[in-house]
């Protein structure tokens, strides 16, 4: 008999489920791929078989074109059966939108891959579901106990405070442009604010492909040529690359925002030029990776990426089985 | 305390100098006694808690947090004080209520080793997170935040539109928390006496002389000693001795210390006995000979006896407690000529005036002068009051060849090779305007030699402690260091933000005597543009 979960095993550039000869969030082109989530590190684009919820299909048509081999459509809840008899099920990882968790069902052992998620509220996607299973593939971006993201309602309140007291000028905010961008608009619309929200070009469609999916976003309209003038005491939402960025320069005296779990520690703002850190994570912090571990209490911990040594040391702490994957090419600098 | 670390992260993450002013001067105006008297102490560097330090948070957090993970967040944090902020765990239930900044001081004033753990851990659960960090960093006394004593008096100045040369008077006699100076500027009453007590006044300086002759009927000129400038003041009994940037260094110097007993307030330039600068009799030595006294806490017999130290005197501000400041020139040098002869000869001469008939015969003098050391000359308007800073058209500094220019350390990088452990590359900047108004340091070269190897030990050793921010290899200073730069000539460029390129440049000596706003302009380097 083979070893326990051997059937799937960690390479270098993804998680490869053999008996399928699927890959989980393959960092290069493959036949099947099973993809977690429409982020660029997790879903690139030229496989052969693309496998993954509805919305995420979307989103890797909008940014890579039509997927002209072939793709899977899977909902939430939904199971499908792949090569060798391996059962996937898509299940809400409230990440972004379309995010998924994928449980591989296989020769009786069940393991859940969580991609990227977060167990906060989310008025843009379904909340992460907990799901028994035996070994838990975690993501650990922010795995260290120094990160700890305060509710969101204070960062909207601190958004909205900076945008009132610095007449004369906007604020800019740097965030995602997928996931982070529409949580801060649906965000700031719950807050109660009804002024139009201005966008960078490169969130334009984005912004569009949620609307589509019914998330209510409100007056949303691009900054290109817009005169100075009509920008003072808007909010504006660009990519956190055009902070900095000659673009900016067309805007009234910004006031430079950041929409990241990272604005936590004081020297990486610093180190982006960002005078008004909002600390905002599509990702689970320490609390919520430590949480959701004790909750699915699997048999094994897997961790996949981000800062694992901390969330290892976490868990031969509290007595429980881990170990890290050294998988290559998911970086998250910006959320 | 949550008015004060909202302060804090404010001007940490406000790169613009006229923006942290305003932070400051809001928070100065608003808020009560004597909270701000302790928080502009603590920003300032004013306040000393010996039971609490570093090693104290390190051990409050190992009773509450597993080693390891301490360890790996506070590699990833990069600083003791923000990590523990991080970690520390919430209170249950409700928090009791923040303490005011007072009621910190107060408490850590009375704290000893032994009671200090329980003490902060009780000031940290009635704070936030941002509480938390603003207590740790108040409380270990490294704000590290690149808010000098300069910009804090410039912010004071703004909040109660006071002059900032009063507010340099009458600090100098005050202790935290500042309650009248505070009752003076925001309440109108009267400034404190500063006239019993061994203040600093602040300097008179000049400025370069560019293409302008002067008339020597208005002008006198003097030779520029290669020292550094001092004030010395005796007044009650006590002698002080200050440095440029008004740092006490009485103790650094005691042979001039000592010397004084005449109550008075004397400006002149501290040098060392030697035959480098003035000629053999009543001579002085380099520069470098002066460096190795500079700095020291305490000074050996023999390094007083090898390098004894003297003050050449060029003016008298006060004698007898009768201001002589709104005097001119010439009236109050006359009473320095009278006053000299009565201090003690080793101690104290006189810069003497030099004998030129008109300004050419002074060129012709000046460039005759070969003495290593001697700077150049300095001129100054015989009617001309002694006022704090740099008042255009009263005192003037002719300085000679090489061309150099006092510029701020900005940035550093390690070096390769032998010096691959020391930050030995230095980008440094000079003002783009005049730095009280705003005005910001743009990079205007960089220098990887000129100093010695005691020096990069130093240099190394002060990029270290003043890093406020890391940049890959590079690391950003809070830009307190003056360094003299020579260079061989400069040229515009289009490719360096400042518009101009320095030849060669080296560093030539390190200012440690000069504030960062002192240091020189970009229009200054732009005078001497040579294309």
């Amino acid at each position: 008999m083979a070893p326990p979960f051997s059937w799937l095993k960690p390479e270098p550039f993804g998680l490869h489920v053999a008996p399928a000869d699927a890959w989980i969030d393959p960092a290069r082109a493959v036949d099947t791929a099973l993809v977690t989530h429409g982020h660029a590190d997790h879903a690139r684009g030229g496989h052969g078989l693309t496998v993954a919820t509805p919305e995420t299909l979307a989103i890797m048509a909008l940014r890579y074109g039509v997927i002209e081999t072939g793709s899977t459509p899977v909902a939430y809840g939904e199971t499908v059966t792949l090569k060798g008899g391996v059962k996937a099920t898509y299940v809400p990882a409230g990440h972004v939108l379309g995010s998924a968790q994928i449980l591989l069902e296989y020769a009786g052992e069940r393991v859940i891959v969580t991609g990227d998620y977060k167990r906060r509220a989310d008025p843009t996607c379904p909340p992460f579901q907990v799901t028994p299973c035996d070994v838990f593939v975690t993501e650990a971006t922010f795995g260290l106990p120094v990160f700890r993201h305060p509710p969101i309602a204070d960062e909207m309140a601190k958004l909205l405070k900076a945008r009132e007291n610095e007449q004369g000028r906007c604020v800019l905010v740097g965030a995602y442009a997928l996931g982070k961008a529409q949580r801060v608009i649906a965000e700031l619309r719950a807050a109660g604010y009804r002024d139009t929200i201005w966008l960078h070009g490169a969130m334009e469609r984005m912004c569009r492909l949620y609307e589509d999916h019914g998330v209510d976003l409100g007056d949303l309209q691009p900054v290109a040529g817009v005169p100075k003038a009509a920008l003072t005491n808007a909010i504006i939402i660009c990519p956190p690359s055009a902070l900095n960025d000659r673009w900016s320069r067309r805007l009234p005296d910004p006031v430079t925002a950041m929409a990241s779990g990272w604005m936590r520690v004081r020297q990486r703002a610093r180190q982006r030029g960002v005078e008004l850190p909002l600390i905002i994570s599509d990702h689970a912090d320490w609390d919520e990776l430590t949480q959701t571990i004790t909750q699915v209490n699997p048999t094994e911990t897997w961790v996949t990426h981000g800062r694992e040594e901390a969330l290892l040391r976490w868990c031969e702490l509290t007595q429980r089985k881990a170990r890290a994957l050294a998988l290559v090419g998911y970086e998250d600098e910006d959320d | 305390m949550n008015r004060f670390a909202a302060l804090l992260d404010a001007l940490v993450l406000t790169p613009s100098r006229n923006a942290k002013l305003a932070l400051l001067a809001d928070y100065l105006r608003e808020t009560p006694d004597p909270d701000r008297g302790w928080a502009l102490a603590a920003l300032t560097d004013g306040l000393d808690f010996p039971a609490v330090k570093a090693s104290l948070i390190r051990s409050l957090m190992a009773e509450r947090v597993d080693p390891v993970l301490w360890t790996l967040s506070r590699e990833y944090v990069g600083d003791t004080a923000e990590t523990a902020s991080l970690l520390w765990p919430e209170p249950l239930g409700q928090r009791m209520p923040a303490p005011t900044v007072a009621e910190v001081v107060a408490t850590l004033h009375t704290t000893t080793r032994t009671t200090a753990p329980a003490i902060l851990a009780d000031l940290l659960d009635r704070l936030d997170v941002n509480g938390r960090y603003a207590l740790l960093k108040l409380a270990t006394g490294a704000m590290r935040i690149g808010i000098s004593a300069r910009l804090a008096k410039v912010a004071f100045a703004q909040a109660f539109s006071v002059s900032v040369e009063d507010v340099e008077e009458y600090w100098h006699g005050q202790s935290p928390p500042y309650t009248p100076l505070f009752d003076w500027a925001a309440n109108g009453a009267a400034p404190p006496r500063t006239d019993l007590l061994p203040l600093f006044r602040p300097f008179m300086l000049a400025h370069p002389l560019e293409a302008e002759t002067l008339d020597l009927s208005e002008y006198a000129a003097e030779w520029k000693w290669d020292g550094i400038r001092v004030q010395i003041v005796h007044v009650a009994g006590e002698t002080r001795v200050y440095s440029r940037s008004g740092d006490d260094i009485s103790a650094t110097f005691p042979e001039v210390t000592a010397a004084l007993t005449t109550p008075c307030v004397l400006d002149g330039e501290l040098l060392v006995r030697g035959a480098h600068q003035g000629g053999e009799t009543g001579g002085a030595a380099s520069f470098n000979a002066l460096q190795q006294r500079l700095g020291r806490k305490t000074v050996s017999k023999a390094m007083l006896a090898e390098s004894p130290a003297f003050v050449r005197l060029y003016d008298l501000l006060i004698e007898d407690r009768e201001d002589l400041r709104e005097w001119a020139w010439e009236q109050r040098r006359a009473r320095l000529e009278a006053l000299v002869p009565r201090l003690d000869p080793s101690r104290f001469d006189l810069s003497q005036v030099i004998p030129a008939k008109n300004f050419e015969d002074l060129a012709e003098i000046r460039s005759r002068a070969r003495d290593e050391a001697i700077e150049g000359v300095m001129l100054k308007r015989r009617d001309s009051p002694y006022v704090a800073g740099r008042r255009t058209g009263l005192w003037y500094k002719w300085k000679r060849d090489p061309l150099l220019i006092d510029c701020v350390l900005m940035y550093a990088q390690r070096g390769s090779g032998k010096r691959s452990s020391f930050y030995s590359d230095f980008t440094f900047g000079c003002w783009n305007g005049d730095p009280d108004a705003g005005a910001e340091l743009l990079p205007v070269g960089k220098a990887y030699f000129g100093f010695t190897d005691e020096e990069l030990k130093f240099l190394d050793r002060h990029v270290r402690q003043h890093t406020v921010g890391k940049f890959g290899p590079v690391r950003e200073t809070d830009k307190s260091l003056v360094f003299e730069v020579a260079f061989d000539s400069v040229h515009t460029s289009k490719r360096h933000k400042s518009g101009v390129a320095m030849r060669f440049p080296r560093i030539s000596r390190i200012r440690t005597d000069k504030p960062a706003h002192e240091a020189d302009r970009l229009d200054a380097l732009k005078a001497l543009i040579a294309d």
